[in-house]
């Protein structure tokens, strides 16, 4: 498939998944002394659509490389961001593409991707782990990080009742305890 | 080891906790038919030490320059780097051109040091310590370097958001060129060492390799990915910092010998001629460095409310010795932590192709395969709260491992 230029990733996405797709923008800024662009892309798509969203990118890219999956607890819902990047291997050409999908709390589920990019196992599992999103069809379910005597769960990313508790928290010399919990609720 | 009799049954190895290569901490379990590796099993997640944690919940954004710069002793530019660039696209600050320029000259610094110490160990993992002696001897003086230009050997506290807290001046050109040129004069006589021993050539030439196919499918980053044919550097792909300014290339060995096999010994020449491009770089940043201010804000008070105020996410991207390093940051209004940080260091992919790798090799060939990834498990095991050592029953320690590839090079030298 020839390259398109990021706008046109945007319509392909909208053109693709219709009612699943929810918005898109192009991030751009201009490097150091030759002003060379740098340029990426933010996709967000609903749940529904979000496996439809990568079998879209591995058409836009063979072997679409998957940087990391990362995850905000936003109090209601849970974001998660799949950092890829696309047409690499060329001179300013690569482009990078986080697509975000936001889960609801009482759902926390996601559909795997390692059927169609293997690698994505570790980002997976340390997603399951560290905020407890179930990623519904990983072929290897057990943690990846976290030992096997951490609490079930508690999920130390979390923001909510289902973050650690205060009691496994340690404060360090100098700081006051309360420091942290009242970090905890002005968030 | 001890022969076994010939059965279907297979037995598995636990190796470690301790990495068998570069004595840190990981655990694999190997499954073996004799001498022969089926399946590899990685276990990694014995040094948390909650350092995205930590910048969520205690650290301002500033404080956590120096947590990030902590992540690992080797490549501790690449963190700091991607971090405020992750920061500063959140905030919507653009560093001065001068701080670009003096951010890839440390970067590119940092690269031959790590090389060079990579080369040192590899050459210790086949039982070749005079090359290692040799190549740590000739590190020392990219490390004299690092100290005049930086101040520290180690962790050099040079990046700040929206700039770089240290100037390189025109007086301190002619002492960093005096450096490269003495690494310009051996280069040749490392590229003889390193490539044209039969030794090494007997050990590393067909082993651990990894095909191109498998590479992207396993999203292996760096030279690692490099020498199996993937042409994928973000320097080159997606520059930032004074990169953008520059023509790098994605080195893949095919450069030197004209084919891509993706063994040990290509991974070899990717490192070596990745220290010669490292070169040129400072090079060319020297010459083009344009005048100018260091710090975006160089008030760090001010700095800070701006960055409380701020709302917006970005994401950094570095090319690290190992390969590529990423940096995700969200930050909220009103919050003084930021909001989220992931930070995916290279061998946190480039651990998924050990298994690959590894098959079908011998047990005397895990260190020196494995080593050759460079993995570098500080910076992949960052995340949570315990480290508590993991109790095993039957462990090949690293000195038998080792003593088995020792053994296995005095058997090919005979």
């Amino acid at each position: 498939m020839e390259k398109l230029a990021p706008q046109a990733i945007i319509d392909s996405f909208a053109k693709e998944l219709g009612g699943g797709f929810v918005g898109g923008s192009v991030y751009e800024c201009e490097v150091a002394v030759k002003k060379n662009k740098f340029q990426s892309l933010w996709i967000e798509v609903k749940k529904d659509a979000f496996r439809q969203a990568v079998e879209h990118i591995c058409r836009l890219q063979e072997y679409p490389h998957l940087a990391i999956i990362s995850s905000s607890d936003l109090g209601a819902e849970v974001e998660l961001i799949y950092h890829f990047t696309i047409y690499y291997g060329y001179h300013l050409q690569e482009l990078s593409l986080g697509l975000r999908v936001k889960l609801p709390k009482n759902d926390l589920t996601i559909a795997t991707i390692t059927d169609l990019i293997p690698g994505a196992i570790f980002t997976e599992r340390e997603t399951q782990e560290m905020m407890g999103v179930e990623v519904v069809g990983i072929p290897d379910n057990r943690r990846l990080f976290l030992p096997p005597d951490f609490p079930e769960g508690v999920y130390p990313w979390r923001r909510d009742e289902k973050g650690p508790p205060d009691d496994m928290l340690r404060v360090l010399p100098g700081r006051k305890q309360e420091w942290h919990r009242e970090n905890k609720e002005g968030s | 080891m001890a022969v076994e009799e010939k059965k279907k049954a297979t037995y598995t190895i636990p190796v470690g906790p301790i990495h068998p290569a570069l004595k840190e901490p990981i655990r694999l379990a190997l499954t073996v038919d004799g001498e022969e590796i089926v399946d590899t099993d990685v276990f990694v997640g014995q040094v948390h030490r909650g350092i995205e944690w930590l910048g969520m919940n205690r650290n301002n954004p500033v404080q956590s320059i120096y947590i990030a710069e902590r992540i690992c002793g080797i490549c501790n530019m690449c963190h700091p780097f991607s971090f405020v660039m992750a920061v500063e696209q959140a905030a919507g600050i653009t560093p001065p051109p001068r701080a670009e320029y003096i951010r890839a000259i440390t970067a590119e610094l940092e690269r031959i040091h790590s090389h060079l110490l990579w080369a040192g160990v590899a050459a210790h993992e086949i039982g070749f310590d005079t090359i290692f002696y040799l190549a740590w001897r000739v590190r020392e003086e990219i490390m004299d370097l690092i100290e005049y230009v930086t101040g520290n050997r180690v962790t050099k506290a040079m990046f700040q958001i929206g700039g770089v807290r240290r100037d390189i001046t025109e007086e301190q050109f002619p002492r960093i060129r005096q450096s490269l040129d003495y690494y310009k004069s051996i280069f040749d006589q490392l590229k003889r060492v390193f490539l044209d021993d039969k030794t090494i050539q007997m050990r590393t030439r067909n082993v651990g390799i990894l095909k191109k196919e498998d590479a992207l499918r396993l999203l292996t980053v760096g030279p690692s990915g490099r020498a199996s044919g993937v042409p994928k550097d973000v320097r080159q792909d997606q520059p930032y910092a004074a990169y953008a300014d520059l023509d790098v290339k994605a080195i893949t060995p095919d450069i030197l010998t004209g084919t891509v096999v993706g063994d040990v010994y290509d991974r070899i020449i990717v490192r070596l001629v990745e220290v010669k491009q490292a070169i040129e770089i400072i090079e060319q940043c020297m010459e083009k460095m344009p005048p100018g201010s260091l710090l975006a804000q160089p008030k760090t008070a001010v700095l800070l409310k701006t960055l409380t105020k701020a709302e917006g996410e970005g994401v950094g991207r570095a090319e690290a010795p190992r390969g590529e390093v990423i940096h995700y940051v969200r930050l909220e209004a009103g919050r003084e932590t930021l909001a989220t940080w992931k930070v995916r260091a290279p061998t946190y992919v480039n651990l998924l192709c050990v298994p690959t790798i590894l098959k079908g090799m011998q047990i005397a060939d895990v260190p020196i395969a494995f080593a050759s990834l460079d993995p570098c498990m500080s910076c992949t095991n960052r995340v949570v709260v315990t480290d508590r050592a993991v109790g095993r029953k039957s462990v090949v320690d690293y000195e038998r491992l080792h003593q088995l590839s020792v053994e296995k090079t005095k058997e090919l030298q005979r």
